[in-house]
């Protein structure tokens, strides 16, 4: 019975993550093709992937996507937070649904809506209307992350800075979100790594300057090779990379 | 740094519930005022109103003679020392104490030292560089109560700053904090549920009850002598017995009509208001007193909570056994109306 929840588990595990291991191997294919048979150890294509300016161009365009629209969700999300969770409004039930509701949405929908806005009001697309619509999905989420770890220990913290002659910024700038430290770290983030990997807005809402997965598919359009396999692995790399920092630094903290 | 508070007719309400029913408080500058009664009282309420976090619906709040009305909590004279002490966590002591200095612009230096010197007030010298997690919950309070006395208020609120911690700890805290309400002068407005602890700390109780102060006064003087039946209930137990035309259950008493109040330790064999043979009911031993139930010979169905002396017997070496009779009379006692 024991061997047989650890083979369950072993095959759970691998039906996740082959796909994964097969990418990151045949990255390392020394040949044309990133199929089978494996023919040889090769870090050429990472080489490759590394000197080419377009990629590049798309990883930085990545990285300052979602570092940019990850810290404007974060800010839009903790204020809209905090105004919920501290002031009795009128709504406020409805005004936190509507605030999480683009979470049920498709990206293909909240893309399509932004883009048929952005053409409305003569917006050029550019790396800011990805941006933009990085921040549609990812404020919800921010929202979400950081009410849920709103509680009266921080209500009476903030009340206390308050009785102490601290104005409404100073609350939130040296007791609120402080004493939100790891949430606010967790819901940035989580944000980034969304954002990094985000491929149908960053496609429908960038033209001339786009983002790193836009550029994969342009890659792919042109067949497959191992060079794809190692700008994935890079990909993954820093999704992983993003994951490990957030359980060290955060959640081990939590606890 | 120290003024008096005015409080003139402060109504408030809550939909249709009345917290507060036309209050006027009158609380001399350095002086210690405990507000006590049970939760739902107002008292909270009434702290909440000085401190800013509340607007009366109507009648105003005086601090220092001048008119608190729209005037938030940041801009008064007053802070404020919570039950859970609220110190932020992601902040030294010496960072939390200094905290209100800082909203005033002072520098880090003079912050620092005013930081320290507050700590030592309290007892914790030198453990500026400490987190509020690595103390004790009587520690966290002292660090609260010096955070808010950093900023020299002319009126302290303390809102329960003991009903965290435990039996022995709160009795020593007590003490300690009317020495440090002596020694800086400020104007403490304290509130509990406790009447031990206002008993041990204020210069003046204010008891109230259902919105209403139901009395006021020296501690001596609201145990000893209540003005209402709700104070002298509050305040510890008390025998009520209802008198009428000079008639009580067992027997006549010299007193005006109303309701006799007797404190169970007034009442001894040797007490001028003499209450007759009664029997004991039951006892048990408090280890300061012996808590006894008796019952008056002429009226059985009476029962009288006595306070007896722990060696008290009707025979020299011998226990207060259920049976016995004492003739007892009352030392003490106040008559108040029904």
């Amino acid at each position: 019975m024991r061997a047989l929840s650890w083979a369950y588990l072993a095959v759970a595990y691998a039906f996740v993550f082959l796909p994964v291991v097969v990418l990151v191997a045949f990255s390392f294919q020394d040949g044309r093709l990133p199929v089978p048979p494996f023919q040889g150890f090769t870090l050429e294509w990472y080489g490759r992937v590394l000197g080419e300016r377009d990629l590049m161009e798309a990883l930085v365009n990545s990285a300052l996507v979602a570092g940019v629209s990850s810290l404007i969700a974060l800010i839009l999300g903790f204020l809209a937070a905090h105004a919920l969770a501290r002031v009795r409004l009128p709504g406020s039930v409805l005004m936190r649904g509507v605030l999480i509701a683009p979470m049920t949405v498709s990206y293909l929908i909240i893309a399509l809506g932004l883009l048929t806005v952005f053409n409305q009001a003569g917006v050029r697309l550019s790396l800011w209307t990805a941006g933009v619509g990085h921040v549609v999905i990812n404020l919800p989420l921010c929202f979400a992350i950081t009410y849920a770890a709103m509680g009266d220990h921080q209500k009476n913290a903030e009340r206390a800075a308050r009785d102490l002659g601290a104005p409404e910024w100073k609350v939130l700038a040296l007791v609120s979100a402080p004493m939100l430290a790891a949430p606010l770290a967790a819901a940035f983030f989580l944000s980034v790594t969304f954002s990094w990997d985000e491929f149908i807005i960053a496609f429908l809402l960038t033209r001339f300057d786009v983002t790193l997965p836009v550029e994969i598919w342009s890659m792919l359009r042109s067949g497959i090779s191992p060079a794809t396999n190692a700008v994935g692995s890079l990909v993954f790399l820093v999704s992983v990379t993003l994951v490990v920092l957030l359980e060290v630094f955060v959640f081990r903290r939590v606890k | 740094m120290t003024a008096g508070v005015s409080i003139r007719g402060v109504t408030q309400r809550y939909g249709s519930a009345l917290a507060l029913d036309a209050v006027d408080l009158e609380i001399a500058a350095g002086e210690f005022v405990v507000l006590l009664g049970p939760s739902g009282c107002g008292k909270t309420t009434l702290l909440n109103i000085i401190g800013g976090f509340a607007e009366p619906t109507s009648g105003s709040v005086l601090i220092g003679g001048r008119d608190m009305g729209g005037v938030a909590p940041k801009d008064r004279p007053t802070t404020t020392v919570f039950q859970d002490y609220a110190l932020f966590p992601h902040m030294t002591l010496a960072e939390n104490v200094g905290f209100g200095l800082r909203m005033r612009g002072v520098s880090r230096a003079a912050r620092d030292a005013k930081a320290e010197e507050m700590l030592a007030l309290v007892g914790l010298e030198g453990r500026g560089a400490r987190r509020p997690h690595e103390l004790s919950g009587g520690q966290r309070q002292r660090v609260a109560l010096a955070r808010a006395l950093a900023v020299e208020p002319d009126v302290l609120l303390l809102d329960e700053p003991l009903g965290a911690l435990d039996l022995k700890l709160r009795r020593a805290m007590q003490d300690e904090l009317k020495a440090i309400q002596r020694r800086v002068g400020t104007t403490f407005v304290h509130v509990t549920h406790d009447q031990e602890e206002a008993m041990a700390i204020a210069d003046r109780i204010v008891v109230m009850n259902g919105g209403r102060i139901a009395d006021q006064g020296p501690p001596r003087e609201v145990y000893l002598r209540p003005k209402s039946l709700f104070s002298a209930g509050f305040m510890g137990e008390v025998n009520k017995v209802p008198v009428t035309g000079g008639e009580a259950a067992f027997g006549p008493v010299a007193v005006p009509d109303g309701v006799l109040c007797i404190r169970p330790e007034a009442i001894s064999e040797g007490g001028r208001l003499r209450l007759g043979p009664c029997r004991v009911v039951e006892t048990v031993f408090f280890g300061t007193h012996l808590r006894a139930h008796v019952a008056p010979v002429a009226a059985p169905g009476l029962r009288l909570v006595v306070h007896l002396p722990q060696g008290a017997a009707v025979e020299p070496g011998a226990a207060v056994e259920p049976g016995a009779v004492l003739d007892l009379g009352a030392e003490d006692f106040t008559v108040l109306e029904a």
